[in-house]
């Protein structure tokens, strides 16, 4: 179940579908269209396409007003700028007023192609969940990111933010899947340890299941692509199935999966647990399986702290 | 818009006159509050919502109505005053300026108070949703128009320049902003107490133009030259427009004008006993609820 379809390109094709079947839809884009691939909408509809050059906060502002004419405008730039260069607007004029904005992280976490710390995006999730009012959505793959943007255009009416990646890595969903927003979905059940995960490490945690399993360790996988609202009872039931949850995120554990998890069984079902994900550190540039493995991101780093806590 | 007749001027300045005795006694009243500001933009606000903007109180979410975002959020006592004047909610509920469970919060929130089209109060965001304003009603093929009033301090901030630069890009027409120009912020540059070194933006006419726009320069306390000035703004084509619009921040009350200490001040009992006989207006007091 490999494919070369990378988030991204799914994310430019999937505005292009959502475009032809509905008016509202508009596409803003911060001189990045040839990276996050917005381009597809630039190219092939250019009548939703808007440049709004490198001017991130004018742009969420242009959203906010553009939303409350009934337009649904995607705003597009990189996770490591669209968090952090226009936080003060995207609060006062789209998640205070509650105005349907998606707001789209391009390049994600570590592996944003050789660009090094300004470019990767460590704190996103903890930034947006900590925002009342904002839904926040951490796609494992390219048909995921599809099935959310649609239940984000139609089963939402406020602000959200996307969090997409880079690279065409693994697909682990096909067209059957429903995606629900708030929703987490088992992928293998096990009752040795709970692999939770969120974006793209939620492959890693199927990867590292195999590898458990191979050693004779039966994982639980829970995938939460939707980080808030957060699924409190499918996060409890996995750990009650267990005894023993790790979580995994191509993000800070410091308030993002890890911590709202921990937050979670803290309060209703204190449980063991580990958190895998950057350690409160920023990161640097180099390939990707060289960065995955010296921030502790890999398959074998999450299959070895579930064996830590079944030590 | 309809000619304005100086029957009607004189209509305006005696609303304005009375605006400006209410936003006191709602500022009295909360015991907080800007001042200095929401004096500064009355005029301009009485003009636009009584004679210049195409709005219906009774529909507040009228699609077609024109729109207005009043950048300098901290004014907001101003524009609810003359919303409430206009007819969008009983004067009244002046008096409930800053309590709990208030429609009218101590800054601009569209979620709550009819009449806001868009929320602010951190400064400098306001240009760009207008932008998105006018850019969609461009889409929507719909004539309303976009008015926004940024402040003389508040055009320190980067943002309004990253609009001014894309909003002039997309030639919107539609979109007028409006400088209320008072040569005041909060703090500033200042030199001995009292006075100030530097004014807010220096040249914004040159500024303005060189990003593109139309510059209109008018008095923002003359209300017939000030709707001039927007009539001209309307027949602009090609370009969005800037209205400079010379003001004296705490205008109206001589010992607020010009004066820092009253950007943001609470009028003592016999300031606003002194404040509203300078404006005509002694008889508003008898409806003031507060005091000290
Ligand atoms: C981003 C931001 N920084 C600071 C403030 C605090 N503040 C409120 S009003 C003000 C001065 C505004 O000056 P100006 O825009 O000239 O308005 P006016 O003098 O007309 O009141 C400041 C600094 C704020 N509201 N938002």
């Amino acid at each position: 179940m490999t494919t070369t379809k990378a988030q991204r390109v799914a994310f430019g094709e999937t505005l292009v579908e959502l475009i032809d079947q509905d008016p509202r839809i508009l596409v803003l884009d911060g001189d990045l269209a040839n990276s996050t691939r917005a381009d597809i909408v630039a190219n092939a509809r250019p009548e939703r396409f808007f440049e709004m050059g490198i001017a991130e906060q004018n742009m969420a502002g242009v959203a906010a007003g553009l939303a409350t004419l009934g337009f649904i405008p995607f705003i597009s730039t990189f996770a490591a700028f669209s968090a952090k260069r226009d936080l003060d607007q995207i609060r006062v004029v789209i998640a205070q007023p509650g105005l349907h904005v998606i707001i789209t992280g391009a390049y994600s976490g570590i592996l944003t192609g050789k660009t090094g710390k300004t470019h990767q995006s460590v704190e996103d999730i903890t930034i947006f969940r900590a925002m009342p009012n904002m839904t926040v959505v951490a796609p494992a793959d390219d048909v995921e990111v599809r099935k959310a943007m649609h239940a984000l255009v139609y089963d939402l009416n406020g602000p959200a933010y996307l969090r997409l990646t880079r690279d065409p890595y693994k697909t682990i969903f096909d067209d059957s899947y429903h995606f629900q927003i708030g929703k987490g979905v088992v992928l293998a059940d096990g009752e040795d340890v709970a692999l939770i995960g969120t974006g793209e490490q939620t492959v890693r945690c199927l990867e590292a299941a195999d590898l458990l399993a191979a050693e004779g360790i039966r994982a639980y996988v829970l995938h939460l692509p939707t980080i808030k609202p957060l699924d409190e009872e499918a996060i409890i039931y996995a750990a009650r199935r267990t005894g023993r949850v790790v979580t995994a995120e191509d993000h800070t554990i410091l308030g993002g999966l890890g911590g709202a998890v921990a937050e979670t069984l803290g309060e209703h079902y204190p449980t063991p647990m580990k958190r895998v994900g950057w350690r409160d550190v920023y990161g640097e540039s180099a390939d990707n399986n060289a960065l995955l493995e010296k921030y502790g991101l890999t398959p074998r780093h999450i299959a070895e702290a579930a064996k830590a806590l079944l030590k | 818009m309809e000619p304005l007749t100086p029957q009607r001027l004189k209509e305006l300045e005696e609303v304005a006159a009375r605006v400006r005795a209410r936003i006191l006694l709602a500022v009295h009243h909360a015991g907080a509050g800007h001042v200095g500001g929401p004096l500064s933009c009355t005029d301009m606000l009485v003009a636009l919502y009584f004679h210049i903007l195409n709005v219906d109180p009774n529909r507040p979410d009228w699609e077609d109505r024109d729109r207005f975002i009043l950048s300098k959020g901290h004014s907001t006592i101003a524009l609810y005053t003359v919303l409430a004047e206009r007819g969008y909610f009983p004067l009244e509920e002046l008096f409930t300026f800053d309590a709990i469970d208030s429609r009218m919060q101590g800054h601009p929130d569209m979620t709550k108070t009819p009449g806001i089209d868009m929320s602010s109060g951190s400064l400098g965001q306001g240009l760009s949703p207008g932008l998105g304003m006018a850019l969609g009603a461009r889409l929507l093929g719909k004539s309303f128009r976009t008015y926004v009033i940024l402040g003389d301090g508040e055009s320190q901030e980067g943002q309004i320049w990253e609009a001014a630069f894309v909003a002039a890009r997309y030639q919107l027409d539609n979109l007028t902003a409006i400088l209320d120009y008072n040569g005041l912020q909060q703090y500033g540059w200042r030199n001995a107490p009292g006075e100030h070194m530097f004014p807010p933006i220096e040249n914004p006419a040159q500024k303005w133009q060189a990003f593109g726009w139309r510059v209109i320069e008018t008095d923002g306390h003359d209300m017939a030259q000030f709707t001039a000035a927007v009539e001209e703004a309307q027949t602009t084509r090609g370009k969005p427009t800037l209205i400079i619009a010379h003001t004296v921040k705490g205008k109206g009350v001589s010992f607020m004008e010009d004066q820092y200490d009253w950007h943001a001040r609470v009028p003592t009992q016999q300031e606003l006993v002194a404040a509203l006989a300078e404006l005509g207006q002694s008889d508003l007091l008898v409806i003031s609820q507060g005091g000290d």
